[in-house]
């Protein structure tokens, strides 16, 4: 009976505004069930934006009134900027990427039928904090390539493409070779068919010499051919610099290149075990022997990831990496709703599968796709926690996003709360524009 | 027959990239766990990929350590109490407000949800430094129930979101046959609509738990010494990172029980999800 009193519906009992005592329980009952969220939302959300809007007008210490100063110092302070350009590129690449690549999985997993296996294992990304995520990918981007599997990777496809040198560096053993490791080395003098060139290398270590290197000898030649050696121009106790001498070894598998006067490469030759090469039956006229580069090509390193170039795109990757399943997830679901018909329809028509996609499927999507665009818009405007564990402390500042800025201005160690609270004021503004775009949009269900 | 087969072949294509793209997205995961399992003399040395060839060199020896660590262990307790607690006191306030919202009348409301609904794109960013100056003040500072009401604050515009839209879904019917009966909104709300809003229920729950495991920056602002577990890590990972056999084994500790709840629970997750981003 009290119970009928204190709860009109909207449908049977149109609000009878009764008895005063049965309208003061209604909002007792009202209060109780609302004022607990409401005191939430007053304390954590709404009183702190309003005091860190306030707070972002005085400086450091809070006593002095420094109005726009903390605004001016955002896009002033070198630090701060470099925050803002890497927000907007991620603003600019992630959101669209992510769409994207969750398109392009949700349509190409329908056509399995192990698509909830495949969901699952793109999905689980997101159940692991940003900051495991990025813990997982620190390890994945260490730099050599014994450890780090990404680089790891990048070298085994490099090898399958380029060789590595057979030597590390070497110097010339006469002033008759010109150059240096990194760009190769070529002969002064011009050499004519018939004659023979000395390439002669020192500050090579034993231990470096390539395997299954013999006594250096030039081959014979034909007067028409270009021969010569490329060996090791160093013997205990001495011997003289420039001459083929006995306890001298070759240096096998070196690239050999005749060039015309010009520079161009006309033909290359591998030296043999004795380091011995010939050019055959070359034309009369002049032309430099040099030994290339490539010869001394350096074994793949790894590439820096963390360094200060890169980090910006690793750390873009490992998000995508998490992400992903989001977009596809959320994709699948609306593509689900897409019905079979209009899809049948357009092939019976003729159309192509491409033509299905482009046309009808990502036509009809278009609601979807820009819920999932929005959602990872408002998320790259805040990212955070996976900057701080992929990004090594050297290159925090290079990685640098206005919410991790924010966060490093007041609790880093800089502890500028005025500024700060400017930041965070700064990555509000930046959000409202969303926030109005997501009210039109749930007004419209309330 | 043929045509089957036929048909196999044509998408012989897509289930290889498939494929490949699973295995891509496996191999980070796998890369920590394996890291993990490297005895201390290698695991600065040798990549996690060796194992795969030579099992036998695996050993639970980080993990015995990882264990014996009280600031690790600690750090998981806090995290489970913070985790736990947020999202028990979150469900009950939200689910309280969302029934209001959903089938109380009062002056203002559609107004207020409308409000509550804008909340949700306030970036947590904006309350640091006002709550660590009020948290400093009361005393909440560096406790886990200062952490807790925190995440309770922020995950309430959605929460209340979500159960209010599904509470809308139950049948009037039910409800007025109760009031009818002399039930108090009290009794109809713990009898009947937290029963029947279970699904949406169990959605929020795992979501928040999800969240609240997994986040870093609250606790790294109000914690000092109550640090759970991303935190403990964090500050693990500041020293110059060499002591990866300790990093590694606590980041997988950290992330397998998100993601036991993650497969447990999938369909309550996704179900949120899409609650959330499409409806």
């Amino acid at each position: 009976m009290a119970g009928v009193s204190a709860a009109p519906t909207r449908a049977t009992v149109p609000d009878p505004q009764g008895s005063g005592t049965g309208r003061w329980r209604r909002q007792a009952v009202t209060a109780l069930f609302l004022g607990p969220a409401l005191i939430f939302l007053c304390v954590w959300l709404v009183y702190p934006t309003i005091r860190t809007l306030i707070r972002s007008f005085f400086d450091r210490s809070g006593s002095d009134f420094v109005f726009v100063d903390n605004y001016r110092e955002i896009f002033t302070n070198e630090t701060l900027l470099t925050a803002i350009k890497n927000n907007a590129i991620w603003v600019g690449v992630v959101p669209a990427l992510v769409t994207a690549i969750g398109l392009i999985f949700a349509v190409l997993t329908e056509r399995v039928s192990w698509s909830v296996a495949f969901k699952t294992v793109v999905f689980m990304p997101m159940a692991i904090s940003l900051f495991a995520a990025g813990v997982i990918w620190h390890i994945m981007y260490e730099k050599t390539p014994d450890k780090g599997a990404l680089n790891a990777s990048i070298g085994v496809v490099r090898d399958a493409f380029k060789d590595d040198g057979v030597l590390a560096a070497a110097n010339p053993s006469t002033p008759a070779l010109r150059g240096s490791a990194e760009r190769g080395f070529v002969l002064a003098t011009p050499v004519r068919p018939g004659a023979s060139a000395l390439l002669g290398l020192t500050a090579i270590p034993p231990k470096e010499v390539p395997g299954g290197a013999r006594q250096a000898a030039t081959p014979a030649a034909g007067s028409d051919a270009i021969s010569g050696t490329v060996w090791r121009d160093f013997r205990p106790g001495g011997g003289q610099p420039g001459r083929v001498e006995p306890d001298e070894l070759g240096v096998p598998g070196a690239t050999v290149e005749l060039r015309d006067t010009a520079g161009r490469t006309l033909a290359s030759r591998t030296t043999a075990a004795d380091g011995g090469f010939v050019f055959e039956s070359v034309d009369a006229g002049s032309y430099r022997v040099a030994l290339a580069a490539k010869t001394f090509a350096a074994p793949y390193e790894g590439t820096s990831w963390l360094g200060p170039k890169l980090i910006t795109p690793a750390v873009m990757i490992a998000y995508i990496w998490v992400w992903a399943g989001f977009a596809m997830v959320v994709i699948a679901a609306g593509l689900s709703a897409i019905s079979r018909e209009v899809l049948e329809a357009a092939r019976t028509d003729g159309a192509t599968e491409w033509q299905v996609f482009r046309r009808v499927t990502v036509p009809l999507l278009a609601p979807v796709l820009s819920v999932v665009f929005i959602t990872m818009l408002i998320n790259v405007l805040k990212v955070f926690d996976i900057v701080l564990s992929v990004a090594p402390g050297s290159s925090q500042d290079d990685a640098n996003v206005i919410a991790l800025a924010m966060w490093r201005t007041s609790f880093g160690g800089v502890n500028d709360f005025g500024l700060g609270s400017a930041i965070a004021v700064f990555l509000f503004l930046l959000v409202i524009p969303v926030l109005a775009l997501n009210v039109r949009r749930f007004r419209r269900e309330v | 027959m043929a045509a089957r087969i036929a048909n196999a072949t044509r998408k012989l294509p897509v289930h290889l990239v498939l494929i490949f793209v699973a295995v891509l997205w496996m191999v980070p995961t796998l890369g920590l766990l394996l890291t993990s399992l490297m005895p201390a003399d290698i695991i600065g040395s040798e990549g996690w990929w060796n194992l795969v060839s030579e099992p036998s060199k695996a050993a639970f020896e980080n993990y015995d350590k990882l264990f014996d660590n009280n600031e690790l262990t600690t750090a998981l307790w806090v995290t489970v109490q913070v985790a736990v607690g947020n999202t028990v006191i979150l469900v009950i306030v939200a689910a309280l407000a969302g029934y209001a919202f959903a089938w109380l009348e009062f002056p203002g409301r559609d107004i207020l949800f409308v409000v509550v609904i804008a909340l949700l794109v306030v970036p947590l960013q904006v309350a640091l430094i006002p709550i660590f100056s009020l948290y400093n003040t009361t005393g909440l500072f560096d406790t886990a129930l200062g952490l807790m009401l925190f995440h309770v604050a922020f995950g309430m515009p959605f929460a209340i979101f979500l159960l209010r839209n599904f509470f809308v879904g139950i049948p009037k019917d039910i409800l007025e046959s109760a009031r009818i009966d002399g039930a108090s909104e009290m009794r109809i709300f713990f009898k009947l609509v937290l029963p029947l809003g279970l699904p949406a229920i169990a959605s929020l729950a795992i979501f928040q738990f999800l969240w609240t495991w997994n986040d870093l920056i609250v606790a790294l602002t109000f914690g000092r010494d109550t640090q759970p577990i991303t935190v403990a890590i964090f500050s693990q990972l500041r020293q110059f990172g060499t002591n990866i056999e300790l990093i590694a084994p606590a980041s997988f500790v950290s992330l397998a029980i998100p993601l036991i709840v993650f497969l447990a629970f999938q369909r309550y997750f996704v179900q949120g999800l899409l609650a959330g981003s499409v409806k």
